[in-house]
C-alpha cells in the first residue's frame, strides 16, 4: 500500500513539471525510478521504454508500464492516475477561464520561455536512453541513422522501429 | 502555439458556429459512450504520439470541435504541464458531459493501449531474459534514442529567438543529463529566468 501511494505521489509530482509532454520527462523518470528509488535497473528501464515505444498509444504509457513492473496491475493504475489526475484537475478547472488569460503578456512569456527548456529536456532524454541502453558502436550508428531518417525522409517512425528490432534481433546493436 | 491552417469544413451540426474558440455556448450533445469510443480509436491508432490522430478525429471526422476551438484548447493543454493528449481528452470530455465525460474520454484514450502494453509487459517478464529478446529491445531502444534526438533537433530549429534562448536549452541539458539535478528544481529555476527574459523581450517589443 505504501508502495502504491509512493508510485502515485512520485508520478503526480513529476507530471506537475512535465512541460513538453511525457518524452521530456524521461530523464527525471530515470532519475527517480532508477537512481533514487531503485525500483528498476538501467536495463529494465530502457527495455520498458522500448516496449512502450513499439506499442500504440500516448507516449505517457511508459508510466503505466513502469508502475506495472514495480507493483503489478495496481501499480500500473496508481502510476497512471498519478500521471493524469493532478494536471487533469487543473485543466478541468482552468478551461473555463482560459480565454481570459490566453494572450496575456505573462502567459506569452511563459510559453516563449518554456519552449527552449522542453528542447533541452528531450535532448537529455535521448542522451540518457542511449547511455542506459549501453549502446555500442552498432547502436550508436543505428541511432544516428534514425535521427537523420526522421529529419530528412518522410518514413513513418514505425518502419524505423521495425528495422531497429530486426537489427537488434540479428545482434548488430 | 503553432498556428495550423484552418481549412476544415464547418461542422454540419452548428451551421452558425462562431469562431473565437473555447466559449461554451451549448455545443451539440455528445454522449459519454461516443466520447469513450472516439478517444479509444485515437488511442489505439497512434504510434509514437497520438496528437495528429486526435485532431483528425475531433475536427475532421466527428466535428466535435472547430479548427479554432481545437487550437485554443490545445494551446491550454500545451501551456499547462502534464500529458498533453490526456489533458486534451479531459478538456473535450468535460466540455460535453462534465466529470463523467472527462472520465469516459480519458479512459477511452488509455484503456486499449494499456491492455496492449500490459500484455507486452507479460511477455517481457516471461521471455525478456532470452538473448534474442534483449537484442530486439536494444535495437528498438537505439531507434527510440535516435527518434528523440531527431525530435529535439527539429524543435530546436523551430525555436524563436535562438541566440536569446538556446543557452537555456544547453543549461537544461547540462543540469538534467550531466549533473542529474532534480527536474522540478531545475524547471522552476530556469523557467523563472527564461520567462523573465521572454517578458522583458515582449515588453520592449510592445513599447512604441
Amino acid at each position: 500500500m505504501m508502495l502504491l501511494a509512493d508510485l502515485f505521489f512520485q508520478f503526480a509530482l513529476l507530471f506537475c513539471v512535465a512541460f513538453g509532454g511525457a518524452s521530456a520527462l524521461l530523464p527525471e523518470m530515470h532519475r527517480v525510478v532508477v537512481l533514487e528509488k531503485h525500483w528498476l535497473d538501467d536495463a529494465t528501464f530502457t527495455h520498458l521504454y522500448a516496449i512502450a515505444q513499439a506499442a500504440p498509444g500516448p507516449n505517457g504509457l511508459v508510466v503505466s508500464l513502469i508502475g506495472w513492473e514495480v507493483a503489478g496491475v495496481p501499480g500500473a493504475l496508481a502510476a497512471s492516475l498519478g500521471m493524469i489526475l493532478p494536471t487533469g484537475i487543473m485543466i478541468y478547472v482552468l478551461m473555463r477561464h482560459w480565454h481570459r488569460f490566453a494572450g496575456a503578456r505573462w502567459q506569452q512569456s511563459v510559453q516563449l520561455g518554456v519552449a527552449p527548456l522542453a528542447v533541452g529536456l528531450i535532448f537529455a532524454a535521448a542522451f540518457l536512453i542511449g547511455q542506459s541502453a549501453g549502446l555500442g558502436w552498432g547502436g550508436t550508428i543505428l541511432a544516428a541513422l534514425t535521427a537523420v531518417a526522421l529529419l530528412k525522409t518522410k518514413w513513418h517512425p514505425l518502419w524505423l522501429i521495425g528495422l531497429g528490432a530486426l537489427a537488434g534481433l540479428l545482434g548488430w546493436v | 502555439m503553432p498556428s495550423r491552417p484552418a481549412t476544415v469544413s464547418m461542422p454540419e451540426t452548428g451551421a452558425q458556429e462562431q469562431p473565437g474558440g473555447g466559449g461554451g455556448n451549448s455545443p451539440a450533445p455528445v454522449t459519454c459512450r461516443q466520447l469513450f469510443l472516439g478517444f479509444s480509436s485515437v488511442g489505439i491508432s497512434g504510434f509514437g504520439g497520438v496528437l495528429p490522430f486526435a485532431r483528425r478525429m475531433l475536427v475532421e471526422e466527428r466535428c466535435w470541435l472547430t479548427a479554432e476551438e481545437f487550437n485554443s484548447l490545445l494551446g491550454l493543454c500545451q501551456f499547462l504541464p502534464g500529458p498533453n493528449v490526456a489533458n486534451l481528452s479531459i478538456a473535450v470530455g468535460s466540455r460535453y458531459q462534465g466529470i463523467r465525460g472527462a472520465v469516459a474520454a480519458v479512459t477511452g484514450l488509455f484503456g486499449g493501449p494499456l491492455l496492449i502494453v500490459l500484455l507486452l509487459g507479460l511477455l517481457y517478464d516471461r521471455y525478456g531474459q532470452l538473448p534474442q529478446a534483449q537484442g530486439l529491445l536494444r535495437g528498438v531502444a537505439a531507434v527510440g534514442c535516435g527518434l528523440l534526438f531527431g525530435t529535439a533537433w527539429r524543435m530546436a530549429l523551430a525555436l524563436k529567438l535562438k541566440r536569446l534562448f538556446l543557452p537555456f536549452t544547453l543549461a537544461v541539458f547540462v543540469a538534467v543529463a550531466v549533473l542529474r539535478w532534480p527536474m522540478p528544481v531545475v524547471m522552476v529555476g530556469l523557467l523563472s529566468l527564461s520567462g523573465g527574459v521572454a517578458y522583458a523581450y515582449l515588453r520592449r517589443k510592445a513599447a512604441p
